[in-house]
């Protein structure tokens, strides 16, 4: 299979990139790890006063939450790699040779999921120094979701950033779109405690019911309907974003 | 035998301010084995013309034979048989990354023409002695030097042993020693492995001192083409510029009903004529001053340059579509 190939040899050098300047992955992991460390411990308190009448796992609740917080921060910013690309002549050097055309999409997307992969082992080891509790397979279901969304934001973000161009419309338009998804997705305090309109708005998210699900699975809880509400909406969303992207790098691009 | 061929080549943008038209039915042929230059300003289409023969771009109208494959009907055939360098403005382009070395990115483009590890490896070193790279195969390409980054890029487009190279405007901000260095190789390209050479450049003295043959190029249309000399025979002329002693007016009398010259024009004593082939008019024109009793101060002959053809074809000077200086001597006569 061609495909496979091109693929791996795309993801190959890609991540033979990401390695040579570990630099990146470690900066991007500082932010949640500081709102794990300085924040987490204010969190803990305020969520075992009873703020959601819960069973007292607060790091249970907030680790899934600071995981799609990397996710939407990392994964969605990869766009801008591939407008160096493009610039450097590198898109084109590619496209020109026999490599399939998707795979230099797939290729780089399966860097995306790996990387944060990594980078989502280590804030969960820092989590259970600070005192999170979950089961193994809880973990692991959490850590299938964090790859759904890697899929999706970095097919998004590299659509977006081939269609464009621009690292500018890039930028703003991640800023105009992760913002609102942080704060209607109960990424850091249930939506629940919020007025009516606040979680009608919030339904509209897909990281809600995906945050839901893994909060889930942190507490054993494997076959409910969030479960299964939370899998098909990742799932939903990763496979809308790629056939997106594959649409915009099969398309000629202009200019 | 014709190696590119395109009949009608075109290709339309549409922008929010309207459909611009990048290139506008360009019909050209290229031998086996030319060098030929692609000539015109930023923004005539020659790049959209490359990303068109390249497959790197769909053609809106018009159709095209590379190596003998059909653009449309058969871009894998086209891909096998081509190499594209990309532009490079400065260090940014080309088409290398520049947190790759210098050997991974031979290895992985040979890899991605399908080629086996071991071929792709044997390949990549072939290159690296053939493009004078021995020595910088584990450099990040970031800290080469900007003739060294070209001639990567070149090798680049050459893994798979190509019948064809594009090169999008190769010689672009090097300096001239590495220029001429370039050049070399792009002559060696040709010499050694018979490889057709097809170049875009808004450099006359490039076209000059390598290609066979020139397209000119202006606003998506091939307005002129022939080989260098040709076409400054063609359309230029060379220049004689005369610094007389004497009536210029029975000079221009003698010399007003010959064929060999195109024009006259005169200011004061100072007399330009347009001819073609001046190296041949010159000697007869002395002889006729001569037995005419009209001495001379001074006699100039210049050949026009390919800056001269494109002022002449498309009243624009060549770099970056900026107005030409009027030539006060003409200016002068004019008025």
């Amino acid at each position: 299979m061609n495909f496979v190939l091109d693929t791996r040899l795309v993801f190959g050098r890609q991540m033979r990139l990401a390695l040579r300047n570990p630099v990146w992955t470690v900066i991007s992991l500082l932010q949640p790890v500081m709102f794990l460390v300085f924040f987490g411990p204010l969190f803990a308190s305020v969520f075992n006063r009873g703020l959601t009448g819960g069973a007292g796992n607060a790091y249970g609740y907030f680790v899934p939450g600071l995981l799609i917080q990397l996710g939407l921060f990392g994964s969605a910013s990869v766009g801008f790699s591939i407008i160096a690309d493009f610039r450097y002549g590198i898109v084109d050097r590619l496209r020109v040779t026999m490599v399939s055309r998707l795979a230099i999409l797939a290729g780089r997307i399966l860097r995306d999921v790996v990387v944060l992969l990594v980078q989502s082992v280590m804030l969960i080891l820092v989590g259970l120094a600070f005192g999170l509790r979950a089961p193994v397979t809880g973990i692991l279901i959490g850590l299938g979701f964090i790859a759904l969304i890697a899929v999706s934001l970095s097919a998004l973000s590299y659509g977006i950033g081939l269609l464009t161009k621009s690292e500018a419309v890039l930028a703003s338009g991640l800023n105009l779109l992760i913002m609102p998804i942080v704060l209607l997705s109960g990424i850091m305090l249930p939506l629940t405690i919020g007025p009516g309109w606040l979680q009608g708005i919030g339904s509209v998210s897909p990281f809600r019911y995906i945050i839901d699900a893994m909060r889930e699975a942190y507490v054993g809880n494997y076959g409910g309907a969030v479960m299964v509400e939370g899998i098909s909406v990742a799932v939903a969303m990763a496979l809308i974003c790629l056939c997106a992207a594959t649409m915009i790098f099969l398309r000629e691009n202009s200019r | 035998m014709t190696i590119i061929e395109a009949r009608g080549l075109g290709r339309t943008f549409k922008t929010r301010r309207g459909v611009v038209e990048a290139v506008a039915g360009v019909d050209l042929a290229v031998e086996q084995g030319e060098i030929v230059g692609f000539l015109g300003p930023n923004g005539a289409g020659k790049t959209t013309t490359f990303r068109l023969l390249t497959t790197l771009l769909r053609p809106t109208t018009g159709t095209a034979t590379v190596v003998g494959a059909d653009l449309i009907r058969d871009p894998v055939g086209v891909r096998m048989g081509i190499g594209y360098v990309p532009q490079a403005i400065g260090v940014v382009g080309g088409g290398s990354d520049p947190n790759s070395t210098v050997r991974e990115e031979l290895v992985l483009q040979g890899r991605l023409y399908r080629k086996p590890a071991a071929e792709a490896a044997r390949r990549a070193d072939l290159l690296v002695r053939q493009l004078d790279l021995v020595g910088l195969e584990r450099r990040l390409t970031k800290t080469l030097s900007g003739g060294q980054r070209r001639r990567l890029d070149i090798a680049l487009g050459l893994v798979h042993s190509p019948r064809v190279i594009f090169l999008d405007e190769p010689s672009t901000g090097l300096d001239p020693q590495s220029r001429s260095n370039l050049w070399d190789h792009i002559r060696r390209l040709r010499k050694e492995l018979g490889t057709t050479v097809f170049l875009s450049t808004h450099y006359l003295d490039e076209a000059d001192a390598l290609c066979d043959r020139v397209l000119v190029i202006d606003h998506g249309k091939v307005v002129a083409e022939g080989r260098p000399e040709e076409l400054k025979q063609r359309l230029s002329g060379d220049i004689i510029t005369l610094s007389l002693n004497g009536d210029p007016g029975i000079v221009q009398e003698t010399f007003a009903g010959r064929a060999d010259i195109r024009e006259i024009t005169l200011n004061g004593c100072m007399m330009r004529l347009t001819v073609q082939h001046g190296e041949r008019v010159l000697p007869e024109l002395l002889r006729i001053l001569d037995g005419a009793g009209v001495t001379l101060n001074s006699v100039q002959l210049i050949s026009p340059t390919l800056d001269d053809v494109f002022l002449t074809l498309t009243g624009r000077g060549l770099r970056d579509g900026t107005m030409v200086m009027p030539d006060p001597l003409l200016s002068a006569a004019a008025s």
